[in-house]
């Protein structure tokens, strides 16, 4: 065990499976002798060579379809999107190409595609979003969202072994305000839920940042209340779920995506058809309004669901 | 063209002539019984043909090593299927929508793909596999493999930007993929000529694309091309764009009367057909041909009638198969069929590769 940042535990992660395994490659847009644009390829370079750090040219479609065929041909690809947002030029390869392969034509695709989401910090408009529900949506995509350093080396190794294609979400405002032990070893984390912190009152289902506004509101409040890390949105583990609700019987959803058809929208949509009984209380949701993110400070923090909104939302829904 | 006809002189022999005309024939009678099929009710959708266009996946196809991939034909291209060893049986019972090993009633018309012979089967967003494509020539140069990659699209396909990403991701680290373009100047009902203001051909010199342009309905034609195309290729000598000049003689689909194309340019173009020409040159070259379309027939219409057999899948296992549960070890792309005699007479001069596991 050693103490590192989630971007630190993503590298590690990367590393040891390229060290362990010669089929693993990645590929991206200035990964190699600049590291990434967040430093995450850092090293891998001066270790691995540039065949198997390769910088592509500006084309998402092109490194996401390019990694289909080297997949196809026996390769582990593990791609990089600079930014989360850019994925959606490369959407078509994703949906069309890499999602409906293994049910159509009984080909696997094993690839990661690793997205840095989500916002906090200015990036505006285009490198800020969290494109989780398009994925979701799309048959035959894992969508992983880890939280922890732990997780994020887990869940990456667990991507990067599985045979099919996987949306790796990184999020960009966890990579070093975010520290935690990691396993010196490659294990891979199962794709699902955990219990971040254990209560009886009411559940919080979240993933990514949001689980870590949860537990701060969580922690602020006198009631107790559990934590649900969702970890993996495809699969998305329904009996950890369902538990939870049945243990609580509230729950609170948030989503850092624009509300509508978001991650917490299925998992709300689970909740009212399979545990309606055991519910005390509506299924409340907390989500960034359906609007692009915007720059300036105020106006971003004004969307994007905090602590005191999540408190706000457990006392009513914990009263109710 | 002079310069074909003497390449294909030195390169093929007469085996492999009357393997290319029975290959055409084979593709065509598949497609007349599939049509037919399609007129019964037998065929759900729509039905897809290649007619007239026989020699361009023939042709090219006829040029790969066992080891070369094809990713992936569309729907003019069933002789690319043929010619790598698909099983008749199986590409009727996917087109009947039967339970089949290619697609399992998932995909229909000529949307399968037979990995054990190597072939990855089209999606229908054009030209995403020109994408993939450059992906398996990427992966062949990293691990030093001997191969090359060949995949098909339309004139129309160069329109769209993956077109442009695969070009330009192809020369940049000189791959060893072949991009065949088959130019049959409609892209379902839109002319080439509302398609782009240069012919592509033109630009692969930009991309660092090596360029040729061939008549699509010679089959040697198209073979040589391919054949020299692939030489390049594993020399380490780049991609290839070829450019297969035919004409769609049927419609899009069977359901399209294609009452937007000029008659005269059908007319014009029948007179080229590529099975009826090559069907003549051989006969002039004192080769035995007339059984084969006998032949043909007989062996379709025994794949035919077993696929007739062949249930319906089950309804339960329509979400199954959503995703691979077992990762695969190494290529998932198997040895095709290899047909070109140059083959067997340099067998010794080969690297394992070859026999892709």
């Amino acid at each position: 065990m050693a103490v590192r940042t989630y971007l630190q535990a993503i590298s590690d992660g990367l590393r040891e499976e390229m060290r362990d395994d010669e089929r693993v490659f990645v590929m991206g847009e200035d990964v190699g002798a600049f590291g990434g644009a967040f430093k995450v390829t850092d090293g891998l370079l001066d270790e691995f060579g540039a065949e198997r750090v390769r910088d592509t040219p500006i084309a998402e479609a092109g490194i996401v379809g390019t990694a289909v065929g080297a997949a196809l041909a026996g390769l582990r690809p593990v791609c990089e999107m600079q930014f989360g947002d850019f994925v959606a030029c490369g959407f078509d390869q994703l949906v069309n190409v890499a999602g409906k392969m293994h049910y159509r034509l009984g080909l696997a695709v094993p690839l990661t595609v690793r997205l840095p989401v989500g916002g906090g910090f200015s990036g505006g408009p285009f490198h800020s979003q969290n494109p989780e529900a398009w994925f979701m949506h799309a048959p035959g995509l894992k969508v992983v969202a880890p939280s922890t350093p732990a997780d994020a080396k887990g869940l990456l190794t667990a991507a990067i072994r599985d045979p099919n294609p996987v949306v790796f979400l990184e999020h960009k405002h966890l990579y070093r305000r975010v520290k935690g032990e990691v396993p010196d070893a490659a294990l891979p984390t199962p794709m699902t839920a955990r219990i971040a912190r254990e209560g009886e009152d009411l559940s919080i289902f979240a993933y990514g940042a949001m689980m870590h506004t949860a537990l701060e509101a969580a922690e602020a409040l006198d009631a107790s209340v559990e934590v649900v890390d969702l970890r993996s949105l495809v699969p998305l583990d329904e009996a950890a779920i369902l538990a939870s609700v049945r243990k609580t019987s509230k729950a609170l959803v948030l989503d850092e995506a624009n509300a509508t058809c978001a991650a917490g929208a299925q998992v709300a949509a689970l909740i009212a058809d399979q545990a309606f009984e055991d519910l005390d209380g509506p299924v409340r949701r907390l989500a960034t309004p359906d609007v692009p993110i915007p720059f300036s400070p105020p106006l971003e923090q004004a969307v994007l669901p905090g602590a005191e909104r999540v408190k706000e939302a457990a006392r009513d829904l914990l009263d109710y | 063209m002079e310069s074909f006809d003497r390449r294909a002189g030195e390169l093929l022999t007469d085996d492999d002539r009357v393997g290319l005309l029975r290959q055409m024939l084979l593709m065509r009678t598949v497609e007349e019984r599939g049509l037919a099929l399609y007129k019964q009710g037998k065929v759900p959708g729509s039905f897809y043909d290649g007619r007239g266009q026989e020699a361009v996946s023939v042709g090219a196809t006829w040029a790969l090593s066992g080891a070369d991939p094809v990713c992936s034909p569309l729907i003019r291209d069933l002789g690319a299927h043929l010619v790598k060893g698909t099983d008749l049986t199986q590409v009727f019972q996917h087109y009947m929508g039967r339970d089949n090993a290619l697609s399992r009633g998932r995909e229909g018309n000529v949307h399968f793909g037979d990995k054990g012979v190597g072939v990855v089967g089209m999606v229908s967003m054009l030209p995403d596999m020109m994408v993939v494509a450059t992906g398996l020539a990427m992966a062949y140069r990293m691990r030093g493999e001997r191969r090359c990659a060949l995949t098909f699209f339309g004139d129309g396909a160069t329109s769209r930007g993956d077109w442009h990403e695969a070009m330009n991701w192809a020369g940049l680290d000189q791959l060893p993929v072949i991009f065949l373009m088959e130019a049959n100047q409609l892209a379902y009902s839109t002319p080439s000529a509302r398609q782009f203001a240069r012919n592509p051909i033109e630009r692969a010199a930009a991309y660092g694309v090596h360029a040729v342009t061939v008549d699509g309905n010679d089959v040697e034609a198209v073979f040589v091309a391919t054949h020299d195309a692939r030489e390049r290729a594993l020399a380490g000598d780049g991609p290839t764009l070829i450019e297969a000049q035919t004409f769609r003689m049927h419609g899009h689909g069977a359901h399209d009367d294609a009452r937007y194309v000029d008659p005269s340019l059908i007319a014009e173009w029948s007179e080229r057909d590529p099975i009826e020409r090559y069907t003549a040159r051989l006969a002039e070259r004192g080769l035995d041909v007339a059984g084969l379309a006998e032949d043909v027939a007989a062996e379709v219409a025994e794949a035919v009638a077993v696929a007739l057999t062949a249930p319906m899948p089950d309804p339960a296992s329509a979400t199954e198969g959503v995703f691979c549960e077992v990762a695969p070890e190494g290529s998932q792309l198997g040895a095709g069929a290899e047909r070109w005699s140059g083959f067997a007479a340099s067998a010794g001069e080969r690297l394992p590769s070859a026999a892709a596991a």
